[in-house]
């Protein structure tokens, strides 16, 4: 098994109405899993990193329960779009649009996000 | 852009809408509908600063959504159908004589037809300083920007005059953005005009359960201001004052007639513009009235949304009249169900009974904060009712409704399991009988959606026939349906795993062994469905090939830790935290206790770390103690002293074995006839950890009497004089099971071979989330097959069965002590990843009985189809 060489520099920012928030350092992102994240103003955003290293950030909150765990959820893909299913629940929200994939009148805020050198 | 045609000059006839609110939009669509808008110039007078939004959905604002998405407009609908919409622009007076209308702009519009859908306006009781900073109404969206702004800013208390179904919205809105909730009722219970006393009283226990603050049968008198002139409190009729940063005024709502009366229209004693069958005004055939501003034919106002619509469409068929049929609305049904979490109340039909000679069926369990009442006709017709506590059954109810229930009354009121016989679904109904009221679809609609339209989903459904689009409360009714239907119609069901794999699990099961396949992604590259090769896998799949590969791990050279590599991103969040998840994002931490026997000393530690750490303790119906409500930061420290004190985990979390419960047996007992606590822990400490399909439990009972309930449980064992009978396949939970007997008198190497035969042919064949019951009722040949095969070994693979149970035993290890090892394992137990030692501030606590409970967000959209799932499963 080859090892990919851990490059501790490049960073997660998130696209925020002030500019780029760096979140925390790549390798903290698992494939296929999900990790919070806390912003200055308090609201929390779900980060999620794909097997062909994507990044995605929508809002943590899962909008059918109020509680704070998107990020806790299985990953996956449905017809071409990257979601998360909530722990809760089980209802899939679109990385990419926030949208729900059960429940179109559903969506929760969806982020720009980067891998970033500094 | 369009101008305002001037006065005289008429290319076309027009139609003015004054009023651009939910019934409003619904006309447009039916006149759209219709081919009006091809015929007619269409103009729009919206006084709001936005068009029409969804007003019922109005709460869910502070759930997250935004204006726009409760937005019921799109541009390209006004632009294709040529509609000139004038936002933010009210109509001021009406002139019936030269027909015009003038806005607030100054602009002219002259009219041919006039539809007024100006709505209601919120009551606000004439009381002293109503006016006052700090004072709102529940109406617009402003309305709840304004609530919001002030809440956030200088409040921390506040009040809603008003327990109906608004109101308790209104306070459920308060307590979400953080305050400290009163609700004020001048009635002696909640929601006067829905429920009756007894469900006015399970309502209120379930609200103030809630943590909001009840006063009924008490008015308010004034209202108190502080020095800098904002409100303070509220003087109540009993005398009291109430001390609040704000009011929210919920009183009820008055029909907008201002502009009919102004013009001389008809209006009726207590408001509303006074209309026929027709929705034309009895004063001007050239004026109509739509929705809650009108005085419908019956006499009535109607403060809800689906008469509405139906009123929408009568006039748009009025206009229309030459060309479709016409309609008349003589009256509509005024069932309402309560949108806020965690309350189940609905009402339907004729709920207090004020037929003639009817009679009442009610359930009442004041414990449980359950009341039900049907109100039921001398010849058995269902006339109505009020479910409070759980109003499961209230699509299929209200559908019924009018007609003769194909079930008696009683058995539709007891709870859930009481008379399983006489349960009730949406596939009882016939296909006249109207599932969604909102938008008064039918069940014949419904299904002609999934047999002619080929929906196969509620989303489609909803699509293609509007149901489930306004309220939501019928939604559960629409899934059941539809699902009945594609069972019916014969669709070919795909029997693969997922949209990922087109194998069952059990080939994946036979893949994974032959090939010794130790990835998630080999098997998802190499054997998955075309499309989803390459792909992310979804939340069905990699759970369930993440146990598959637990499950053979040591045969197939895999990892047996569940959180190593690759494995880490397969599992439930359960799995992954190594803890259960509750409904405020805390987890619960349940240690192992075999057999249920633990000593003092071990238990003093668990009351230690209990009380060090805050968390609820409650003693499980597995023989064992379950500690609620830590954070995950918190699970390690927790677990370092468990497992320092010699506890490992308890597995609760995972599809994987559970407890073996014990009865006390022949140590003690008078009657016990072998040790059932020793093999108890035996067999508990033998497959602990196995990942399987679905959970595992079993118990050991030390005599016939039973006192372990071994017959309820996966592998059952109760103990004989000349050693022990060996049960399979029973179950509690949903659908209880008795297990069936496989073999008796047994010695104890006989027990534990046969159990690890069945265990490991179980794990081989059965499918996701299978519980051992429906396995062994599924399965050809059914209990004598399982017997051929693990007793007579008719398929020659008990050896190889035995061998994989002897890897597991070889390879077992505890996670937790394995996790607590690995620093960077470790790293991931944080609320925040980039604020490592700040706790989840939404994770909150409140005191109950000594301990404490979720402070839960009572504000959230609700419950939606999805939850019906069990544990763990999807319904796809
Ligand atoms: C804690 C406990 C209730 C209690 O306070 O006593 C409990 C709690 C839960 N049960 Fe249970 N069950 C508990 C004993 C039982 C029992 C009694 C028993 O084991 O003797 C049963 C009936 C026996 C059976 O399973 O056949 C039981 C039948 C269920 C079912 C229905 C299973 C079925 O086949 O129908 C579910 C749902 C599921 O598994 O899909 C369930 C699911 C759950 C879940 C996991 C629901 C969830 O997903 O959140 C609960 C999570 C607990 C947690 O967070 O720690 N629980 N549950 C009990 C834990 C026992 C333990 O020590 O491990
Ligand atoms: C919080 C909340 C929850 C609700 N929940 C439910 C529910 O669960 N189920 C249900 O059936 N109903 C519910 N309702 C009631 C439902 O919203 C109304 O029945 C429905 O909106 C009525 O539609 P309408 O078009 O008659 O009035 P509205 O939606 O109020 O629209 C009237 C519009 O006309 C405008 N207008 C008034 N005068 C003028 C003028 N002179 N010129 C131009 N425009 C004017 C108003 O500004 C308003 O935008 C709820 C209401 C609220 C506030
Ligand atoms: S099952 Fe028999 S041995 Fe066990 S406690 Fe009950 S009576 Fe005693
Ligand atoms: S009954 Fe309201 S959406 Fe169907």
């Amino acid at each position: 098994m080859t090892m990919a060489p851990e490059t501790t520099d490049l960073q997660v920012q998130l696209r925020l109405a002030e500019g780029w928030f760096t979140v925390c350092d790549l390798h903290r992102l698992a494939p296929g899993r999900g990790v919070a994240a806390l912003l200055p103003d308090g609201r929390q955003v779900a980060l999620f990193r794909d097997r062909e290293d994507r990044l995605y950030g929508i809002d943590n909150r899962d909008p059918f329960t109020g509680a704070p765990v998107l990020a806790r959820g299985l990953t996956g893909t449905a017809d071409g779009r990257p979601f998360v299913a909530s722990p809760l629940l089980k209802q899939r929200f679109d990385l990419e649009t926030g949208g729900c994939l059960d429940d179109p009148s559903v969506s929760v805020p969806a982020y720009r996000v980067r891998k970033w050198a500094v | 852009m369009s101008t305002t045609a001037p006065v005289g000059e008429r290319p076309r006839p027009t139609i003015v809408l004054v009023g651009h609110g939910m019934v409003g939009q619904r006309f447009l669509e039916a006149l759209a509908e219709r081919g009006l808008t091809a015929t007619h110039r269409v103009v729009v007078l919206c006084e709001e600063p936005r068009p029409a939004y969804d007003r019922v959905q109005l709460t869910s604002y502070f759930a997250g959504r935004t204006p726009e998405e409760l937005s019921l407009t799109d541009r390209e609908f006004l632009a294709e159908h040529g509609i000139e919409l004038y936002v933010g622009d009210a109509a001021e007076t009406i002139d019936r004589t030269a027909r015009t209308v003038t806005a607030a702009s100054g602009r002219v519009f002259a009219y041919d037809a006039l539809v007024l859908a100006t709505g209601s306006y919120p009551f606000v009781p004439p009381v002293p300083r109503k006016d006052a900073e700090g004072c709102f109404v529940y109406r617009t969206i402003e309305d709840l920007l304004a609530i919001e702004a002030y809440a956030k800013s200088r409040a921390t208390t506040g009040a809603v005059v008003g327990g109906g179904l608004l109101g308790l919205e209104a306070a459920g809105a308060l307590k979400g953005l953080g305050l400290r909730a009163h609700i004020v009722e001048f009635a002696p219970r909640l929601m006067p005009v829905q429920v009756d006393d007894g469900g006015g009283a399970a309502l209120r226990r379930t609200i103030e359960e809630m943590g909001l603050t009840v006063h009924t049968g008490v008015g308010t008198q004034e209202i108190v201001i502080g020095t800098d002139g904002a409100v303070s409190g509220m003087r109540l009729s009993d005398g009291s004052e109430l001390a609040t940063d704000m009011v929210v005024f919920s009183a009820g709502v008055r029909p907008r007639d201002q502009l009919a009366r102004a013009c001389g229209l008809a209006v009726g004693e207590r408001g509303g513009i006074t209309v026929d069958e027709q929705c034309r005004t009895v004063t001007d055939p050239h004026v109509f009235a739509i929705g809650e501003c009108a005085l419908a034919a019956d006499g009535r106002v109607y403060g809800l949304v689906a008469p509405g619509y139906e009123q929408a469409q009568t006039a748009a068929a009025a206009l229309a009249a030459d060309r479709t049929e016409q309609l008349a609305f003589t009256g509509a049904d005024l069932s309402t169900k309560l949108k806020l979490l965690g309350v189940d109340v609905a009402s339907f039909g004729d709920a207090h009974g004020a037929t003639e000679d009817c009679l009442d069926v009610v359930y009442s369990d004041s414990r449980a904060g359950l009341y039900k009442k049907l109100v039921v006709g001398r010849d058995g017709t269902l006339l109505g009712g009020i479910l409070v506590g759980d109003a499961e059954a209230y699509g299929t109810l209200r559908a019924l409704t009018g007609s003769v229930p194909p079930v008696s009354p009683e058995s539709l009121v007891l709870p859930a399991g009481a008379d399983p016989g006489a349960q009730l679904g949406p596939s009882a109904l016939p296909d006249d009988a109207i599932v969604c009221s909102c938008h008064n679809v039918s069940k014949g609609t419904i299904r002609g959606a999934v047999t002619e339209h080929r929906c196969t989903t509620v989303p489609e459904v909803k699509k293609c026939t509007k149901a489930g689009t306004g309220c939501g409360s019928c939604v559960k009714a629409l899934g059941q349906l539809v699902t009945a239907e594609l069972e019916a119609s014969g669709v070919e069901v795909d029997k693969g795993l997922c949209g990922c794999f087109a194998q069952t699990r059990e080939e994946l099961y036979e893949i994974v062994l032959a090939l010794r396949v130790t990835s998630y992604r080999e098997l998802l590259d190499g054997h998955g469905r075309e499309g989803a090769r390459g792909g992310d896998g979804c939340e069905v799949c990699k759970p369930a090939v993440g146990s598959i590969i637990a499950s053979l791990a040591p045969t197939i050279g895999a990892s047996g830790y569940v959180l190593d590599g690759e494995q880490a991103a397969l599992q439930d969040t359960n799995d992954h935290f190594l803890a259960n998840l509750q409904k405020n994002g805390s987890y619960s931490v349940v240690p192992r206790i075999p057999g249920g026997e633990i000593a003092p000393e071990k238990l003093i530690v668990i009351g230690e770390i209990a009380r060090d750490f805050g968390l609820y303790t409650k003693i499980t119906g597995g023989q064992r103690i379950d500690m609620f409500g830590a954070r995950v930061e918190q699970l390690p420290v927790i677990w370092s002293r468990l497992v320092a004190a010699g506890f490992e985990s308890g597995h609760a979390y995972g599809k994987s074995l559970r407890t073996v419960k014990s009865c006390v047996g022949r140590t003690w007992c008078r009657y016990g006839v072998q040790d059932s606590v020793r093999m108890a822990i035996d067999l508990e400490l033998r497959y602990r950890g196995l990942r399987s399909p679905h959970k595992l439990k079993s118990a050991v009972s030390g005599c016939a009497r039973e006192c372990a309930e071994a017959q309820s449980k996966d592998f059952g064992v109760i103990a004989t004089s000349n050693g022990w009978n060996l049960y399979i396949g029973g179950n509690g939970g949903a659908t209880p099971r008795h297990a069936d007997l496989l073999a008796q008198d047994l010695s104890d190497a006989e027990l534990i071979r046969l159990i690890d035969r069945f265990l490991m042919f179980y794990i081989r064949t059965a499918d996701r989330l299978e519980r051992t019951s429906t396995w062994l009722e599924r399965i050809p040949g059914g209990l004598d097959h399982v017997r051929d095969v693990v007793v007579h070994d008719a398929l020659g693979i008990c050896a190889e069965l035995e061998e994989l149970m002897a890897a597991h035993v070889a390879h077992y290890r505890d996670e937790w002590a394995e996790t607590l090892d690995d620093p960077e394992k470790l790293a991931r137990f944080v609320s925040f990843v980039n604020a490592p030692d700040t706790p989840d501030p939404v994770v909150a606590f409140v005191p109950e009985r000594d301990q404490m409970k979720p402070d839960l967000p009572l504000l959230a959209i609700g419950r939606r189809p999805l939850e019906d799932a069990l544990e763990g499963s999807t319904p796809r």
